[in-house]
């Protein structure tokens, strides 16, 4: 008891009362003009857009994939239950290089895409492919153990009362799922937010355009100034309790207690 | 009865009520080809970029990439911060698990919500907060300098880092099997005369090593991995403190692609090696979750 | 090994679990502790096993004071409900567990264990784990493997309340069995009457973290000591009614004598038993006219609800044998009366 306590003290609780600390060093006005000057709200902007949109698209193919796997049978398919957790497992680092290398004009999607004037490394887009990447697993690991367990007898039920497919699906079937459904985007939207090595090979890194929150705060270390730095690394603390409490939330009501 | 209630409720769509309980040939092979074109495009795709990228000059190109000293060191620096968090977090996880499962306290959710924290962290905050405390400027600097101890960029800092991206891996898949496990075996244990270490080794550590072989699976992937946390603390010096991950940043910031992807491979390896220990693992750990509720309790024989 | 506490108290965040109970069990005794659930009863088997530490008062064992021993030092054995057998051994390792702990030699050990397995009608089961084993079978092997170290005392904790009702029943046979041939001091709980009443020779109600009763089955059977008690055990009539005159109270037609020093008007509740009301098709003294409203096959016995005018109603149980006899049917009119009752007051 008394480890456990010591340790999570000195790993966790003290280094994230440090930040905490340095930010009282500054005034409070300043703290306001270091998170709300237009190049941190671009980049805030730009952040929580992309994570977004990344959850959006994650929540509307991890169902799909969910259902697929644990539904269907095909051919390969425990090569692909496996590979789904590939971004989850593979070094940040060294998915960032190898979407540059797709998506840059060289690539071999990138070229594809070009001469359709549609461009993906270093920009927006490339951003969201990234967080899309990032936040695949969540999605689809947060509905599987939920579509295991589901009670073939209630579709069954619907069936003996007269429902085609599509209604029983629409109807009864994924209403059930939206608790987790809803769980695991929040997670994928979470770890979108904080991403960094994904992200920061494909991003372009250019102020007010194509600069992440999380590179804005190493730019400004690199730059000694520890106050700008400290005062976005709280925000972004923050945001990170607050999306974790709403996790936390959300999987007690589901039941589930945690997805990896 | 069933058909005839089908039909007569509607019409001539669903004689059969078997069909009616999974999705017409058409549109699962619809849903097939969107689920596998999905993952195609964001999983295999990124793959075999890695592999062909690395391979780009030749093999010969690919292994002297990876024997350069600045990549061994590299190779050394992560195992060694991979090492000591798997070590360090495993044994908090069973110490966090144990006080949780065994002991009534209050805030214990909150000791719970605690140890998830790294977990939703941004990598680069969580590198900050170290160069915060420990940096020159940071609230322990100067004591550090005065008694010339470096944490920040060198390797302390790194593992330090290291250790706190990783913090909550074991202690989270530990934590919910020990609590539906129940603490009874260890009970029948104590009453039996068995001290806490023999009751450790004997009857709770058998019930959770699959659970705790898979925490330690995921935290050392994280560990070995971790990038922006490291990158933050290093000082990215060459062959000094650069782990594996920056490596290849560094590399690939020089413009030296294929010698970049040649270490990437390396981890990519890593990362596919995980995959299928996780498998492995996953299988057996969620029959250690769910057992001994066997179909036998209602059998007669007493 | 006695077992004695004195004044012993838990309590859960101000809840009253177990509150200053005094009792002493003689060595070699098999008693009951009966109650409904929250009772307590398991909370003060625990804390005699050493399981829970207690708030206030003593434990005592054979004349030693035990209260803050741990339950290693106790030598008590315990059976958990759920069994709690170690799911990565096998039977052997779990029989052995309390021996290799207290380092016994391998010959010795192995000995042990097949003497027990031998009282528990598992020999040859001996290399199977417990997820191999039915719910009865592994039950037993919990006895087994308390009982391996030689206890003093035996601790059960609902022993069968996850079995099925004939595992129940043959498993309670065997626990009278094992402890005539064993003579170890046992104390089991369960919220089971029946069972408690076949098992133990001694039987303690607990209600509330208290002990509301301590006496053999049948005395706990007609003379219970509380309301409670009378209305837990077996099944019972009762009404509300109050004191009519000195000695006397009065239900619709009937007539009870009771005890003279409560006063006049005080409020009381008279319980008495469905097989304690005698039922004949021909007026013999004292009895009460009744017509018979529903009967209801019991399986062993046939109850019937009597209406006895004015909305007032009890039911009587009669032997199966002995009612079909009588020929007894709904709608006929008997007369009835009450052969034995308790008062109890408001």
């Amino acid at each position: 008891m008394g480890f456990t306590l010591t340790y999570l003290s000195l790993i966790v609780l003290i280094p994230l009362a440090a930040l905490i600390l340095k930010t009282t060093t500054i005034t409070w006005g300043q703290f306001i003009q270091n998170v709300t000057n237009p190049r941190v709200m671009a980049s805030y902007r730009l952040t929580f857009g992309a994570s977004l949109v990344g959850a959006v698209i994650n929540s509307f193919f991890g169902v799909i994939v969910a259902w697929v796997l644990v539904r269907y049978e095909f051919p390969g398919k425990k090569l692909m239950d496996a590979l789904v957790d590939l971004p989850f497992a593979l070094p940040t680092a060294v998915a960032g290089i190898t979407l540059t290398a797709i998506y840059s004009t060289n690539g071999w999607i990138g070229s594809r895409l070009a001469p359709l004037g549609i461009h993906v490394a270093y920009t927006p887009l490339g951003i969201m492919v990234a967080l899309t990447f990032i936040g695949l697993p969540f999605v689809v690991r947060t509905l599987q153990p939920v579509l295991e367990s589901l009670d073939p007898e209630i579709e069954k039920a619907a069936v003996s009362l007269g429902a085609d497919r599509w209604y029983t699906v629409t109807r009864v079937v994924l209403p059930t799922l939206l608790p987790a459904w809803i769980t695991g985007s929040s997670l994928a939207l979470a770890r979108a937010v904080g991403e960094y090595g994904s992200v920061v090979f494909i991003a372009g890194n250019m102020p007010m355009k194509t600069e992440i929150t999380p590179l804005l705060i190493i730019t400004k270390l690199e730059q000694y100034d520890y106050a700008g730095a400290t005062s976005i690394g709280v925000v972004m603390l923050a945001i990170s309790f607050l999306l974790l409490l709403t996790i936390n939330w959300l999987q007690s009501k589901t039941g589930q207690y945690r997805i990896h | 009865m069933k058909e005839t209630l089908i039909v007569s409720f509607r019409g001539t769509r669903n004689n059969d009520p078997a069909r009616a309980l999974t999705e017409p040939l058409w549109v699962r092979w619809v849903l097939i080809a969107i689920a596998l074109s999905f993952m195609g495009l964001f999983l295999v795709v990124p793959l075999v970029e890695v592999f062909a990228s690395a391979l780009d000059k030749g093999f010969q190109y690919y292994f002297n990439a990876i024997r350069e000293p600045a990549a061994l060191s590299a190779i050394k620096l992560t195992l060694i911060a991979a090492g000591v968090s798997v070590l360090l977090n495993t044994l908090f996880g069973l110490s966090a698990a144990w006080a949780i499962t065994k002991f009534q306290f209050p805030g214990k959710n909150l000791l719970i919500t605690l140890i998830d924290l790294p977990f939703t962290v941004s990598p680069v905050v969580s590198g900050l907060i170290y160069v915060l405390l420990f940096g020159l400027q940071g609230l322990m600097g100067h004591w550090l300098k005065d008694h010339d101890i470096q944490i920040i960029f060198a390797l302390p800092g790194i593992v330090l880092a290291t250790v706190f991206v990783t913090f909550p891996f074991v202690a989270r898949e530990l934590i919910p099997l020990m609590q539906e496990q129940g603490s009874e075996e260890e009970e029948a244990a104590k009453v039996l005369g068995a001290n806490g270490w023999q009751t450790f080794w004997k009857v709770t550590l058998p019930n959770i090593q699959w659970g705790l072989l898979y925490g330690i699976i995921l935290c050392n992937a994280r560990a070995m991995g971790e990038f922006g946390a490291v990158s933050v603390v290093s000082g990215h010096i060459r062959g000094l403190t650069n782990t594996l991950p920056l490596h290849v940043e560094i590399l690939y910031n020089e413009y030296n692609f294929t010698a970049a992807f040649a270490v990437a491979s390396l981890l990519t390896f890593l990362a596919l090696l995980t995959l299928v220990a996780k498998t492995l693992v996953g299988a057996k750990y969620s029959r250690e979750r769910g057992v001994l509720t066997t179909s036998l309790e209602n059998e007669v024989t007493p | 090994m006695s077992i004695e506490v004195r004044g012993l108290s838990k309590y859960f965040n101000g809840f009253k679990a177990v509150h200053e109970v005094s009792v002493k069990l003689e060595t070699g005794s098999l008693t009951a502790l009966l109650g409904p659930s929250g009772s307590g009863k398991s909370t003060l088997l625990r804390m005699i096993a050493g399981l829970e530490v207690p708030d206030a008062g003593e434990i005592h064992l054979t004349g030693r004071e035990a209260t803050y021993v741990t339950a290693k030092e106790r030598n008590v054995g315990f059976v958990f409900q759920h069994y709690a057998l170690f799911k990565h051994m096998t039977v052997y390792e779990n029989i052995a567990f309390g021996l290799r702990v207290r380092k016994q030699t391998e010959k010795e050990i192995k000995d042990r264990v097949y003497e027990l397995l031998n009282l528990i009608q598992l020999t040859g089961y001996e290399k199977r784990y417990p997820s191999q084993l039915s719910g009865g079978q592994r039950q037993r092997v919990a006895v087994a493997r308390a009982l391996a170290p030689r206890p003093e005392v035996l601790l059960l904790d609902e022993p069968f309340g996850a079995l099925d009702a004939k595992v129940r029943e043959e498993l309670r046979d065997w626990i009278l069995k094992l402890h005539e041939e064993t003579s170890v001091t046992t104390l089991f709980v369960t919220h089971d009457q029946q069972e408690a009443m076949e098992v133990a020779s001694r039987i303690l109600i607990m209600n509330k973290g208290q002990i509301e009763q301590d006496g053999t089955p049948i005395e706990i059977f007609d003379k219970p000591a509380t309301h409670f008690i009378a209305q837990f055990v077996g099944e019972t009539n009762f009404i509300d009614t109050e004191v009519a005159e000195k000695g006397l109270a009065v239900w619709g037609p009937f007539r009870f004598s009771i005890n003279p020093t409560l006063a006049v008007k005080r409020k009381i509740r008279i319980y008495f038993r469905p097989n304690d009301v005698y039922m004949t098709e021909q007026f013999e003294t004292l009895q009460v006219q009744a017509k018979i409203a529903k009967t209801r096959f019991k399986g062993t016995v046939i109850e019937y609800q009597l209406d006895i005018g004015g909305d007032k109603n009890i039911s009587a149980q009669i032997p199966k044998g002995v009612a079909l006899a009588s020929g007894f049917k709904e709608g006929q009119f008997v007369y009835a009366a009450i052969t034995a009752f308790h008062v109890f007051p408001l």
